[in-house]
């Protein structure tokens, strides 16, 4: 058994190394307010929540998050760096500190939450699996997919998604793989595969690269919960608090009707107390968050509250046009909710 | 008695001549030749028009967006609205004159080297080689003597796949003739520590490689301690294509015959002299075709480092797709990028045929 020995050892000191790292990472407010930028990881290319414009900037619902915590901290929305991550290195630059915010685009999960090192702040979009089919199909919900051959992309959870809810509902299929989305919206197009499907949010996007689009219908069914949202180092909750308090200000700001057209009217002349509390117009709250008075003002004068970055990125005033669904606040029938400010 | 005139000689029967000839020689001297050129003709006939159609004719240039493109070819307005961030990435549009200076640099600086009558070259191409990387780094980069720093997360584009590139040929030139010879000395630490080295980075995909220094070194470095992810990247390049042009140029050493090896040390001349003057001279011009196709292959390779989120040219590329305003045009983006990287790579292999063709003094069969 001597020869085990060594590499255990190596084993448990890479582990330990890698839990100490994460526990050193504290006060990372402090760190950043002290060199001046938030660093935030962002996707690769996503389109609607982190891509580049035609001026080299990056934008997008995901972008946006950052930005609001950058308002926040700093009263300056521009004062971000971004490192676009692969899929596979995200956790890895959030654990070892390269960045600060994790925005990409992640599906909170309970094994990522507990075993990753990471805290999940709160749920910026709700998304799910869906279905894009061709209108010609004639179908006008999954369960009539028996028998279709369906165009997937490789190495994610869709695939077990996929096979589950085809399972459940004793329903057969055929799995096309392919690695890029690029391929399988080509291969709907060109009738390889009767139905592509993917998370909602990216078959609008997938939609928009065939040659006609309107002949395509995404079907109401969702087969999988994956709640998007901002990350965190776990172990440093005043930054996580930051990140949390930054998305809920955002809410409070839609439900109250405050946006960035008229947050600085309502800033100084509000009657309504939960308005006035939440622009720092009445109380000290932002001073709980280690921030300033005006917090949630520069985030929604500079970002928007959650209905305008929701619009300007992925809904009606983007390309994609996705309805807000989920998406919407809790009082107009969807899920965003945030505890109020007091 | 009358002179004798010979009869003017008869023109070449009008089938073995001209244009005629030249076909029925060339295209249609047997059945199966016949066979075969009516086959290519056909298969070229079924893809010419289409790929015209496509790429020239029914395509779209001018314009600004989308809606300006029919749909009917390719859509040149992207390529053509993205440009400046498929050459230059993120690199800032007011400083981007540093980038294309560094390129100009390049040009006048390196054109003396190929001058034949230039005086004292290897002294002045020393020099240039030596002095060239720091002053292209502090255009690029900055950082001192009142230039502003470009991080190098705002690199990108082809400068950053030529800076990949170029680095990584630098640098694995050298190193990769240090390590041949190293494999090859007689004390037996340096053999080992060279062949170690050589059979690690040749035994390792280069994908995986930048991925362990994307993935794993972060978590074993102390926090707070980021190295640069480029820097990263450039250093496993050059590793690995060392370890590939150790053994080039090891293959060359192997073609050289003992009796150089025994002339050059009854000349009296130590191990380093005999190895400079002698033995490598001979070795890297037979190696020639080995390095430019371990470089070629090295330029191609460069746009691996998307796997760690670099956007080098074909990434940004990729980047570019991802907009919006922009779904759906990864074909024209991708036709792109192939022409780019076959200009760059078709001229890396003609300046490697001319090299050749210079230095091929002795050997011409």
């Amino acid at each position: 058994m001597k020869q085990v020995k060594f590499p255990l050892a190596l084993l448990a000191a890479t582990l330990t190394l890698g839990s100490v790292t994460q526990v050193q990472a504290g006060a990372t407010l402090d760190a950043v307010k002290k060199k001046g930028f938030v660093q935030c990881g962002i996707s690769d290319g996503l389109p609607g929540f982190s891509y580049a414009d035609a001026k080299g900037k990056y934008v997008g619902l995901d972008v946006d998050v950052c930005r609001a915590v950058a308002a926040a901290v700093f009263g300056d929305a521009e004062k971000v760096k971004y490192s676009p991550l692969t899929a596979k290195e995200r956790f890895t630059a959030l654990q070892s500190g390269e960045v600060d915010i994790l925005s990409r685009n992640t599906t909170w999960t309970s094994s990522r939450d507990a075993a990753m090192g990471l805290n999940f702040t709160g749920v910026t979009y709700y998304d799910g699996q869906g279905f894009l089919v061709n209108k010609k199909l004639g179908v006008a919900s999954a369960r009539e997919l028996d028998g279709a051959t369906v165009c997937i992309q490789a190495g994610t959870t869709t695939e077990l998604n996929l096979a589950d809810y085809f399972r459940a509902h004793n329903l057969k299929f055929t799995p096309i793989t392919y690695d890029t989305s690029d391929e399988s919206a080509k291969s709907l197009e060109s009738g390889r595969c009767d139905v592509l499907t993917s998370d909602q949010s990216q078959l609008y996007a997938q939609r928009i690269k065939l040659a006609a689009p309107d002949d395509y219908v995404v079907l109401p069914e969702v087969i999988s919960k994956e709640p998007l949202g901002p990350a965190v180092r776990q172990g440093d909750e005043e930054w996580f608090d930051v990140v949390r308090w930054t998305l809920y200000a955002q809410l409070n700001a839609e439900e109250l009707g405050v946006s960035s057209a008229n947050v600085e009217e309502l800033a100084k002349s509000t009657k309504n107390p939960d308005i006035a509390r939440l622009l720092g117009a009445e109380g000290e709250y932002g001073k709980d968050l280690k921030l300033s008075k005006d917090w949630a003002v520069q985030i929604v004068k500079q970002v928007g509250n959650y209905g305008e970055i929701f619009e300007r990125n992925v809904g009606a005033g983007s390309q994609l046009k996705i309805e807000r669904g989920l998406n919407a606040l809790w009082n107009k029938g969807g899920l965003q909710y945030a505890p109020p400010v007091r | 008695m009358d002179k004798h005139v010979f009869r003017p000689s008869l023109p070449p029967p009008a089938l073995e001549v001209g244009v005629l000839g030249w076909l029925r020689g060339n295209l249609f001297s047997s059945v199966g030749n016949t066979l075969l050129t009516l086959l290519a003709g056909y298969l070229l006939w079924l893809i010419v028009p289409p790929l015209l159609d496509w790429t020239l004719l029914q395509a779209d240039f001018s314009g600004s967006q989308r809606s300006d493109c029919s749909g009917e070819g390719a859509c040149w307005v992207f390529v053509r609205e993205r440009f400046t961030q498929f050459m230059y990435g993120f690199y800032p549009a007011e400083l981007r004159w540093r980038v294309n200076l560094t390129v100009w640099l390049a040009v006048i600086g390196a054109a003396p080297l190929f001058m034949p009558l230039m005086p004292r070259k290897p002294i002045y191409g020393l020099g240039f080689l030596l002095a060239y990387p720091l002053l292209a780094f502090w255009l690029l980069h900055g950082g001192f003597f009142s230039l502003v720093t470009v991080e190098t997360s705002q690199w990108g584009g082809l400068m950053l796949t030529v800076v990949i590139a170029a680095v990584g040929i630098a640098g694995a030139l050298p190193l990769g003739i240090l390590l041949a010879l190293g494999r090859r000395s007689d004390l037996p630490a340096i053999r080992v520590l060279c062949v170690t080295f050589i059979e690690f980075w040749r035994g390792v995909p280069l994908i995986t490689v930048l991925f362990m220094s994307s993935v794993m070194l972060p978590l074993f470095l102390p926090e707070g301690m980021n190295l640069d992810k480029l820097l990263r990247a450039l250093v496993m390049v050059i590793f690995f294509e060392a370890a590939y042009v150790a053994e080039v140029v090891r293959g060359g050493l192997q073609a050289i015959p003992k009796g150089q090896y025994e002339a050059a040390a009854a000349m009296g001349l130590g191990y380093w002299r005999s190895m400079g003057l002698v033995i490598l001279p001979q070795a890297l011009k037979l190696v020639i075709p080995g390095i430019v196709n371990t470089f070629i292959a090295l330029f191609k390779d460069t746009s691996l480092v998307i796997i760690i989120g670099l956007f080098d040219f074909l990434n940004s590329i990729k980047r570019a797709t991802n907009d919006p305003a922009w779904l759906g045009m990864s074909t024209e983006g991708y036709v792109f990028a192939a022409l780019v990287y076959w200009l760059f790579c078709f001229a890396m292999s003609r300046y490697s045929l001319r090299l050749e063709r210079q230095l091929d003094t002795g050997h011409k069969h």
